[in-house]
Order: C-alpha cells, then sequence, then structure tokens
C-alpha cells in the first residue's frame, strides 16, 4: 500500500485479522485503559483510533480502514442516554445502521463491523468484545482489499505495460 | 488552419448525452469550431482511429473523452489519447466518476452478460447467443471489444489533467473548461473545473429548508405529491444536493426532481455516498434501533441512491465480495 | 499511476503541512518493565526510524521523568524537530505533560502525539512478536498522523468562583465548609428535610466511640450560620448545562408548606396539630417511631424548621381541616398551604457531588427473615435503638418491650455475596464490633458476631477489634445459613436460631439468640443511574460514580468541574469521607483560584468559503454552537459553545466542517498508517 515500506507483518505469523477500532474518548477509549490498568489480556488484532465522540466516526473512516486492510472495525462509544456529548452515540448508532446495509449491499459481511456501548467501567466488556469479533474475523476470512485492489488493477497494468514497451520500442 | 489547437472528442461508455451536451453548446459551437481545429470527433466527424495514431504524441491541445472505461478497446483509446495529448479532460460524470455505467460494478461480468442476452424480460435468446470477443465468420475473423471485469473512472485507467462534471456537463461549464484550457494560464492541474461549494449554496429552494430539520421518513419523489418551491429533504426527499458540488445551475431541482448526485463530490470528500448517507442518517429523529430501521427503510437501495454516479471513484470502487477475475491476454 | 483508490475527486490540495519540512522525533517508553517486558521497544524504535520525516528515533527507560521530558526538549533544540511522537501510556495520563516537554522545548504543544502502548497493548497482550508488531502499527498511525497537526492554541474560559455541593450528608457539610471557610460562596443542596445523613442517625463513631451527634451537630449549626453557604433543603437538582466554570444548574425546592425564614422551630404547631396522635411512620427513625404531618425530622435538624408531609395533611389533601397549626403559629405567619414547588436557577463553576449510599434492603435475603421475625433488625434500627434520644431512648428492647439476653450480629448482609453485591461494604465489620459492644453495655446480653472475614484495617480498628474480643463479645466465623424459629430442642423455643457452618470448628451449628442484627451493607443511591446522566459521569458496573482514575484522580470524574466525595464514589467510612470531601473542596479551590479553564483546542471550525448552507448539521449539535447566518446563507461556529464531539464534521456532506486536532486528514492518516 505505501510504496517504499515493507509491511510490518511478517510472513511467519501467517494471516492476523486486523481489527480497526474507533473508541470514544470517555466512555470506550477509558474502559480499553482500565482493561490495561486490570491487566485483562485480549486479542492483539485490535488497534485503536481515538477519537472524542463515537458521533466523530465519519462513515469515510470504515470503508478507508476496509480499503487499507482492516477485516473488521470496530466503534465503541458510550451507552445511549450517557453520551459526554448528549447524543453523538444515537447519530452513530443511525449512521452504522445505514452503512451496515450499504456495506452488505457491496459485499462486506455484517459481523465485520460491529458498534459497542462500552462504559469507562466496562473493562471486561472491552476484553470480551475483541476477543469475540477476533474470532468472528478468524471465522469470516480476510477481507484482503488492498490486494483486491491490486488485482483489480492487474487488468490495467497489462495494457499499461504493452503500451509502455511499446513506446520503448518506437524510440 | 495549422495555428489552431488541436481538439479531440471520444465517447467510451456512456450514454451519448455528453455529445448532446456540446452540441447544446447550439449557435457558439461555432465560435469553439472556429477557435479550434477537430483532429477526432466519432458523433459529428470522421475521423479514425489510425488518424489520431498518425498524430504527433502531445500534439492536441485537449482531449475531452467523455464516459466510463468498462473495455478493452475505450481503455486503448484512453491511452492513445492520453498519450496524444497535452491535457486530458475526463468530461462528464462517467468519465469523471464512473457514472451510472459504474452501477455495473455490483455484478461479476457474467451476471451481467447473462442477464442482458438470457434474462432480462424483453430479451428473447433461447439458444443463449452472446457476443463474443474473437470469432470467425465466413472466413473473416471478427473482433469485438470485451468487457473489463469492473468499470473505471478515466483517472482510474490514465492520468487526467481537469474534470469536467455532470450528467450531461452544462454549456456554460463547457465553454468555460474549453476557454480556460485554451487560456494562457489554465487552472492547477487535477481541477475539478466547477465551483467547488455543494449545490446548496445555489439551490432555489435554499431558505425553505429549517435549520431544525430531523427526518421521520424518507419518501421517492413518485411516492408523494412534492411542493414544487419546498426544499425536498424539508419534504422527505433524499436530495443529494448537500453532498453535490454545485454548477449544474439547478437543472434537476427546476425540473422538479432532488439531486441524484451527478456532479461528485466536493474537492475535500473521499466518498460521496458516504458523505450523504452521514449526514441524513445523522439527522434521522428516532432512537431505538427498531424505529431507526424503519425511517431508513425509506431508502431502500443505498448503493444505488448514494453511489448513482460515483460507484468507481467511491472508496471501494464496487462490489468487494466479486472475486478478481484473472486476466486474459489481449487479443491483437 | 492514478488507478489506485487515491484521495479526493480531483482537487488534490489538502490541509496540513509539506512533508519535505518535516521533522520528526520519535520516542519509545520502557516504563521500567511495564512496556519493555511485553513490546520490544529497541525493535519499535529502529523500524520508526526508517519511516520518512523521522530525523530521530529513540527508546528510553522512563519518558515521563525529569530526563525523559528534558531529552524531549534538548532534542527539539538540536535536532531542529518540529513534530514529537511518544509511545508509552495512555493520553489520558500522561498527554499533557509530554505537550508541556514539547512546549518548553520551543514548539507548539499540538505537534505532538501520543502512542498508547501501555494500557492498550503491553498490558492487554502476551505474545511479544505481536505485540511489538502492534506497536509498530501505533507509531506508525502517530508519525503519519503527526505530520498533518497544525500549531494550535489553548483558549481560556473564565471560571465562576461559586459552587454547587450535592448532598448533605458528611462529606457536603464538609466540603461546603471548606469551601465556605475559604471564602467561596457555595450552594449546598439536600433532597431530605434537613442535612446530617445518615451520619445524624448514628448513636457513636468507631473505633473512638465519641457521639456522633456530639461532632456532627456542630458542623450542621456552622453550616446554616456560614455567611458563604447557601442551604436548601428538600430540593433536588433538576436539570445542569454548560460546562466547567460556566454550569448553569436548576434546583427544584419542593414546598415545605412553611416559610423557612418565619419558622422558629418552636414546634407549637406540632403539638396543635388536628391529629392528636403521631400515627406516620417517622423517616429519620427508620419507622421504629411515629410522627404527625407536620413535624420537625430530628431535634437537632439544620434548618430548625418544620415541614408538612403533603401525603399525610388532611389540608394539603384535602383542603378541609381545621388548620390549628395555623392558629399555634399566631402572627409567626410561617405556614403557607400555597407554596409551589420552584425552580431556581444558579451559576457555578464548579459541582461536588456527595450524594451518599443507601442501604440494603435485608428482605431481598428471605433466608434471614428480616421483615418476617419482627426481632431481626438491621444495624441502623439498633442504632436507633440504641440512641438516647431515640425512640426507646436509648434502650435496647424486643417488640415485645422486654430486654434481650442473647444477639447474633449477622455480616455482610448485601455484601462479598455473588447473589446480591460483590463488594466489601467495608465499614459494617466496624460498624457491628461498635454495635455489639454497645449492646453488651446497655443489655449485658451474651453477644455473638457471625462473620466471613474480619476486616479492621482503619487507624485504631484493630485495637477495636482487641477490644470486642475482650469484652467477651463471641465471634463465628461463617456465613449464615438462615435465622429460623423452628425449635428443635427446648432451649430453641421462643427464639430465633442461627444455622450456620462453623467453619473454623468445622461443624453446623444451631445458635438460638433473642435479637438478630443484619449488618446491611451499602448500595448506590436508587437513582444514581438517573443522577449521573443529570451530571454527565459515568458510573462503576456497580453504579457507584466513577473516578477519573482510582489512584491518581480519585475525587475527580471524567466532567471537568464536577468532583466526588463520600460514599456515592463506593461505601466507606467517616474518616474517608471527609478526607475525600476536603480532597474534592481543594480541587475545586484550585480551579476558581486559577481563575480561568484552559479549554482543549478541539472545537469544530467552518471553512466559511466552503459551506454552501445546506443546515445539515445545526440540528445535530446538542449546545446550539452552529447557527444559520441568513444574510451570507452559511452556518457559523460558536467556538465557545462548541465542546469537540466532532459530530458535525462527521455529517458536513460537503467537507466543510473540520475538528481541531481531530481534522479528517488526520485521522486518514492514522487509518493508512496502523494499517501499514
Amino acid at each position: 500500500m505505501n510504496p517504499g515500506t515493507e509491511s510490518i507483518y511478517s510472513p511467519a505469523h501467517g494471516w492476523q485479522p486486523r481489527l480497526v477500532a474507533f473508541f470514544c474518548n470517555w466512555c470506550t477509549y477509558t474502559a480499553a485503559d482500565l482493561a490495561g490498568v486490570s491487566r485483562l489480556k485480549y486479542a492483539p488484532n485490535i488497534r485503536v483510533i481515538r477519537l472524542m465522540c463515537s458521533g466523530r466516526v465519519d462513515p469515510q473512516f470504515i470503508l478507508e480502514a476496509f480499503a487499507r486492510g482492516a477485516d473488521g472495525v470496530l466503534i465503541g462509544g458510550c451507552h445511549p442516554g450517557d453520551c459526554h456529548y448528549v447524543e453523538g452515540n444515537y447519530k452513530a448508532l443511525r449512521r452504522f445502521q445505514l452503512l451496515g446495509r450499504l456495506l452488505r449491499d457491496l459485499g462486506i459481511e455484517e459481523q465485520r463491523v460491529r458498534l459497542e456501548w462500552i462504559s469507562a467501567s466496562e473493562g471486561e466488556r472491552v476484553r470480551l468484545v475483541v476477543n469475540e469479533m477476533v474470532e468472528q474475523l478468524r471465522a469470516l476470512g480476510p477481507l484482503n482489499l488492498p490486494e483486491k485492489m491490486e488485482a483489480w488493477d492487474r487488468e490495467m497494468t497489462a495494457l499499461e505495460e504493452t503500451v509502455h514497451a511499446e513506446a520503448l520500442a518506437a524510440v | 488552419m495549422s495555428a489552431k489547437p488541436k481538439v479531440a472528442f471520444y465517447w467510451c461508455a456512456s450514454c451519448g448525452g455528453c455529445e448532446e451536451a456540446v452540441v447544446d453548446l447550439a449557435e457558439e459551437i461555432v465560435g469553439v469550431v472556429e477557435a479550434v481545429e477537430f483532429v477526432l470527433w466519432p458523433c459529428a466527424m470522421d475521423f479514425k482511429r489510425a488518424d489520431v495514431e498518425a498524430l504527433p504524441d502531445g500534439s492536441i491541445a485537449a482531449t475531452f473523452l467523455n464516459g466510463a472505461i468498462r473495455s478493452n478497446e475505450q481503455e486503448e483509446m484512453a491511452h492513445l489519447l492520453r498519450r496524444k495529448s497535452q491535457y486530458l479532460v475526463a468530461y462528464g460524470a462517467c468519465a469523471h466518476l464512473g457514472g451510472i455505467p459504474a452501477l455495473a460494478n455490483q455484478f461479476t461480468r457474467e451476471e451481467l452478460l447473462r442477464y442482458v442476452y438470457e434474462e432480462s424480460p424483453t430479451t428473447s435468446n433461447d439458444a443463449a447467443v452472446r457476443p463474443r470477443p474473437d470469432c470467425g465468420v465466413n472466413g473473416h475473423r471478427i473482433t469485438l471489444p470485451e468487457l473489463k471485469q469492473m468499470v473505471r473512472s478515466l483517472d482510474q485507467v490514465v492520468p487526467v489533467d481537469y474534470y469536467v462534471p455532470g450528467c450531461p456537463p452544462t454549456p456554460r461549464l463547457t465553454k468555460a473548461a474549453v476557454a480556460a484550457l485554451l487560456s494562457g494560464s489554465p487552472p492547477p492541474a487535477g481541477s475539478v473545473l466547477a465551483p467547488d461549494l455543494a449545490l446548496c449554496e445555489q439551490c432555489p429552494r435554499k431558505s425553505t429548508k429549517p435549520v431544525d430539520l430531523k427526518f421521520m421518513e424518507f419518501k421517492r419523489p413518485h411516492q408523494l405529491r412534492l411542493d414544487p418551491e419546498t426544499c425536498f429533504l424539508a419534504q422527505g426527499v433524499v436530495c443529494l444536493g448537500p453532498a453535490t458540488r454545485g454548477g449544474c445551475e439547478s437543472a434537476c431541482i427546476s425540473g422538479g426532481m432532488p439531486c441524484s448526485g451527478c456532479f461528485g463530490p466536493t474537492s475535500r470528500v473521499r466518498d460521496q455516498g458516504a458523505k450523504i448517507l452521514s449526514c441524513l442518517s445523522a439527522n434521522v429523529e428516532a432512537r431505538e434501533p427498531g424505529e431507526i430501521e424503519a425511517v431508513l427503510a425509506g431508502i431502500p437501495d443505498p448503493v444505488g441512491t448514494f453511489y448513482r454516479y460515483g460507484l468507481a471513484r467511491s472508496i471501494l470502487r464496487r462490489d468487494v465480495s466479486l472475486a478478481a477475475e484473472p486476466v486474459t491476454p489481449r487479443a491483437s | 499511476m492514478s488507478a489506485s483508490n487515491g484521495n479526493g475527486n480531483g482537487n488534490g490540495n489538502r490541509n496540513g503541512s509539506q512533508t519535505g519540512a518535516i521533522r520528526i522525533g520519535f520516542y519509545v517508553c520502557h516504563c521500567g518493565h511495564n512496556i519493555g517486558a511485553v513490546v520490544d521497544c529497541a525493535a519499535v524504535a529502529h523500524y520508526v526510524g526508517t519511516l520518512p520525516g523521522v530525523v530521530l528515533s529513540r527508546d528510553y527507560k522512563y519518558m515521563c521523568s525529569d530526563p525523559g521530558q528534558e531529552l524531549i526538549q534538548s532534542d527539539i533544540r538540536e535536532h531542529r524537530l518540529n513534530r514529537v511522537v511518544v509511545a508509552s501510556c495512555s493520553p489520558l495520563l500522561h498527554e499533557h505533560t509530554f505537550r508541556t516537554a514539547v512546549e518548553r522545548g520551543g514548539l507548539n504543544p499540538f505537534y505532538f502525539q501520543m502512542v498508547n502502548i501501555r494500557e492498550h497493548n503491553s498490558w492487554v497482550h502476551n505474545d511479544r512478536e505481536l505485540a511489538t508488531v502492534k506497536a509498530k502499527a501505533q507509531a506508525r498511525a502517530a508519525v503519519e498522523r503527526v505530520r498533518y497537526h497544525d500549531s494550535l492554541r489553548t483558549t481560556r474560559v473564565p471560571i465562576q468562583p461559586d459552587v454547587l455541593v450535592v448532598g448533605g450528608g458528611i462529606s457536603g457539610i464538609h466540603a461546603a465548609l471548606t469551601l465556605g471557610n475559604a471564602g467561596k460562596k457555595v450552594f449546598l443542596v439536600e433532597r431530605e428535610p434537613s442535612i446530617g445523613g445518615h451520619m445524624a442517625q448514628f448513636d457513636k463513631t468507631f473505633p473512638t466511640l465519641d457521639c456522633a451527634a456530639c461532632i456532627l451537630t456542630p458542623k450542621m449549626s456552622a453550616v446554616r450560620a456560614h455567611e458563604n453557604i447557601t442551604l436548601w433543603t428538600y430540593s433536588e437538582v433538576a436539570k445542569v448545562e454548560g460546562y466547567v466554570g460556566n454550569y448553569t444548574v436548576t434546583i427544584r425546592r419542593r414546598p415545605r408548606y412553611v416559610i423557612e425564614d418565619l419558622c422558629v422551630g418552636c414546634l407549637e404547631c406540632v403539638g396543635k396539630c388536628i391529629y392528636k396522635e403521631a400515627k406516620f411512620p417517622d423517616d429519620f427513625n427508620v419507622g421504629l417511631s411515629r410522627r404527625k404531618p407536620i413535624y420537625i425530622p430530628f431535634p437537632q435538624a439544620v434548618p430548625q424548621v418544620v415541614l408538612i408531609d403533603p401525603e399525610r395533611c388532611l389540608q394539603v389533601k384535602t383542603g378541609k381541616c381545621k388548620k390549628t397549626c395555623l392558629e399555634a403559629c399566631a402572627d409567626r405567619k410561617a405556614i403557607d398551604f400555597s407554596q409551589q414547588e420552584e425552580l431556581v436557577q444558579i451559576k457555578v463553576g464548579t459541582i461536588i457531588l456527595a450524594t451518599g449510599f443507601k442501604l440494603f434492603d435485608a428482605k431481598r435475603i428471605p433466608q434471614y427473615g428480616y421483615g418476617l421475625y419482627p426481632n431481626v433488625v438491621t444495624s441502623l434500627e439498633l442504632e436507633r435503638l440504641v440512641t438516647s434520644s431515640g425512640p426507646t431512648s436509648g434502650e435496647i428492647i424486643l417488640r415485645d418491650g422486654s430486654k434481650p439476653r442473647t444477639a447474633g450480629f449477622i455480616l455482610c448482609v448485601g455484601s462479598r455475596d455473588t447473589r446480591t453485591n460483590r463488594w466489601c461494604s467495608r465499614t459494617c465489620c466496624m460498624h457491628s464490633m461498635k454495635l455489639a459492644q454497645l449492646f453488651k453495655e446497655h443489655t449485658q446480653a451474651d453477644v455473638t458476631i457471625f462473620y466471613m472475614d474480619i476486616r479492621a484495617p482503619g487507624k485504631g480498628c484493630e485495637e477495636f477489634y482487641d477490644k470486642s474480643l475482650r469484652e467477651g463479645i463471641r465471634f463465628v466465623r461463617g456465613r449464615v445459613a438462615e435465622v429460623t424459629d423452628w425449635a428443635l430442642a427446648p432451649e430453641e423455643e421462643g427464639k430465633l436460631v442461627i444455622r450456620v457452618e462453623d467453619t473454623l470448628a468445622g461443624f453446623v451449628r444451631r445458635i438460638p439468640v433473642d435479637m438478630i442484627v443484619l449488618a446491611v451493607g451499602m448500595e448506590p443511591q436508587a437513582d444514581s443511574q438517573a443522577m449521573r446522566r443529570l451530571f454527565n459521569l459515568s458510573c462503576s458496573t456497580e453504579g457507584w460514580f466513577l473516578e477519573k482514575h482510582p489512584k491518581l484522580a480519585p475525587v475527580s470524574t471524567f466532567t471537568d468541574g464536577i468532583f466526588i466525595a463520600g460514599c456515592c464514589q463506593g461505601p466507606k467510612d467517616i474518616p474517608d469521607s471527609i478526607a475525600q470531601a476536603g480532597a474534592a473542596a481543594a480541587e475545586c479551590l484550585a480551579l476558581i483560584d486559577r481563575g480561568y479553564i484552559e479549554q482543549e483546542p478541539n472545537t469544530a471550525h467552518i471553512h466559511e468559503e466552503n459551506c454552501s448552507g445546506c443546515k445539515s448539521c445545526l440540528p445535530l449539535c446538542p449546545y446550539t454552537a452552529i447557527s444559520f447566518d441568513e444574510t451570507v446563507g452559511r452556518a457559523r461556529i460558536n467556538e465557545a459553545l462548541c465542546k469537540g464531539c466532532g459530530t458535525c464534521v462527521a455529517s458536513c456532506p460537503s467537507g466543510a466542517i473540520g475538528q481541531h486536532l481531530f481534522e479528517d486528514e488526520q485521522i486518514f492518516k492514522e487509518i493508512e498508517g496502523i494499517l501499514a
């Protein structure tokens, strides 16, 4: 994906699901901190991006994460009624419901994107949800969009290379 | 004659509306014709591919290519015109974003061919004859362009200098684009030659949209008697105006239909569909998942609604569950 | 070539800085073994060092230490760094520390990004290799992101110096007095008609056995008399708006049908009430005595003002009463049947919640027979019985009026019990030993305490346990299975029998007693969830208000300017409650005396030239920070009102709204980096 740098995964790991999470600062991110302080162990496949509120999760971020190689996306917000910003989480919920349908129509399974309400005290729930989702992703297998996109593009590069070769030959 | 800048028009996967748009310049086309020398315009003039191939590389000042790229012939022409042109302009929604043809990106090539040649209700083809890319008839070899596995915008095939958006672009934008390119100081490379503001800015119904609009339901235009002056969204009808570049002179709105997004997103947005989805759904009034679902059920086909023109250029580009098909070697 | 899924759809110019000039310094912290034992910090530093734009990459033992911070500062100067990334603990812990270090180094503090590889990595993962891979991805995300950071400034908002204290128990009283003594205006709001809370119901306090009333009453009176404290009892918080430094709080003042300023607490009206007999259960004495419809909660109540129970008073209920109370009050005219509920709005800068606890309802454990056997009482009921000003004037008697000769105390009722509450209520061991000593002193009865573990960790508490043993209180270790009146032996006739496995002796025993005292545990207030929503706090799973950090910020909450004290945060005894109340008051003072609040510059901003005026963002803002400017046909954000959630940013359909610190481009880069 990024020319010039190799993937930091070595082939020795085999395939590992990649779970990108968008956690709200006040509840779920703090819950994940609590999970850490409590030394709860969970799958290392998750990578958290901190936002102030689940309402900040732009559906573009989710699409981008998939396009960049995420196998799953988890959104974590405060429980309904508990949003630090009154009701950002409801906005996240509504977007999530429509986006889920759109993603299914575009071939991304329902289980690959999940919205969870996890309050600041629910460190245990972070562990549970992450492990559960990583297992689900393992069962679903890789989504592999970067590779797929590359494969789609190969159809184009074939001609491009020929054109290039012809141009070189002409010179 | 030869002192005039050379201009080419070409037509790939599109409906022909963009060609009409050029003709819509009406008398003003005369001015254009006088100012430039056409070297290719299959719709109006008899030039062949060989004529273009014979031109030196970079000798065409500007090529206006409309239509998406979905066959190997179109792909070849795109490369050829790219090589021959100083500026390559993606003209119209299909070249810009993939356009309506890109909705085919929800299906495999086989599904498309089967439906069109065998299953569609208006087709009678008991022998299941399909066009073949290469066949012999009476000792003659006939080749046909082959469909690519997916539909692409022009810039997904060759580098593009400018975009003139719209389905089709308006005469005003077209004129302005030609003038801008032929002027001494062309706009920055990569520009979309339309205002970088959403349509609402110029919408004649703008003032009728309340500042506290929440959606209780979504309806499609045929489902209700629409007020001709009130904001479509205020009437519960999905309108892509807020997420779509302006510059279309509100043609659809003035014609009594909501914006369906043909001008594509503003420069600050990567995925037009995701953005309009975000904005519409966030403003749904309901709070309970079931109630939210009921409101959102008024948008039965989110892909067709939000990516009507932009699927190829969206972040996901197509139904991602479709397997990449093996690349067929070129028949030449 | 262009067939990749690149950004945008044409116009390539985006915000953010030019990559060429970017000079990033990266630091990964071992945090002793906390990170270093799981994440290969040297490998992370090496990897990040290879990324474009990173001119310096180090691993270091303790980044948050002074030398660690100085390292950043000197590197900024020596290596002309213009971006800094630190991979260490949670940004909620040390982001401020490092921003300050970056600022001291001469850079804008917001040219900094933090990577959480401790709480989100080394502490939650075991596999060193995968944890290291993850740390690299996390670090890369920050490195990609930080390039796009902007120079920002915090804004200062003046702080309103008045304080609201919610809850007039010992914690609230102490917090209010501390603040009042420091010269701050305090509003003390209490739901009950008098302040004092649970402590007012106690006879003596452990482990010193000093009289609760003697130490509490002066503090209550001090509240009443304090020139800086406005006391509103019988009142509740109805609404909280605003933010740290500038809260607008609406208080609902319930009608007591008595004008507080005119009532002198002579109680003549009570005597003259049309109800000759006091026939309604008295809450203060937990139903062990009766009161009239017009009453004073208890003799030392503050304020010393009567009130009328609208559920009981004939006049309020039916409008048909001789109103003998009015006659008794005569020309003081303190009684006012026309009083209505009143909503009062106040402006405060900080808030202390000291809303206390409720006691476990012993009926939830039916096998202990509370509510079934009259001589099974709760510890609070015994507390009232043992108090000289209580319903029996300090005499411990059975329901038939006789004196108990034997008593059993059952501990951990509604505590340390997976069927009810898992937590330890912390005070019941000591409280029960205190009551057992008083029981013995008052009745010379045989007293047995049934316990699981005796927890006596406080100052003087172990000694108090020794004293209990010396005074002949017996201790039986075992969770009581059942209380029954089914006699199996003659000596059990007419008694309550405690069935328990004596885990020290190793057999099941039946112990007959006259009276059983259930040491009921503490629970969050029934309306703690509603309260927490009102004040925008978090609760632990059990329902206690959640502190910002269990060790470093025990009285702060996730909502700036709102602090917690006492048992609303979790069970604790009086000294701990008071210590917390003092701490909460100090936190308020620290904010007030600085005079301003520094606000995180994470507000949303509209690029006006890009706004089409589609009005989609307006209904999304819960703070009405977005308005529509009709003259230009565009939306405007009032950054002073914006709290920085970013919901409008995610929704703006034409990408015309940005959010400082969380710009689209920054997040896209973070996504890109984290998946590299």
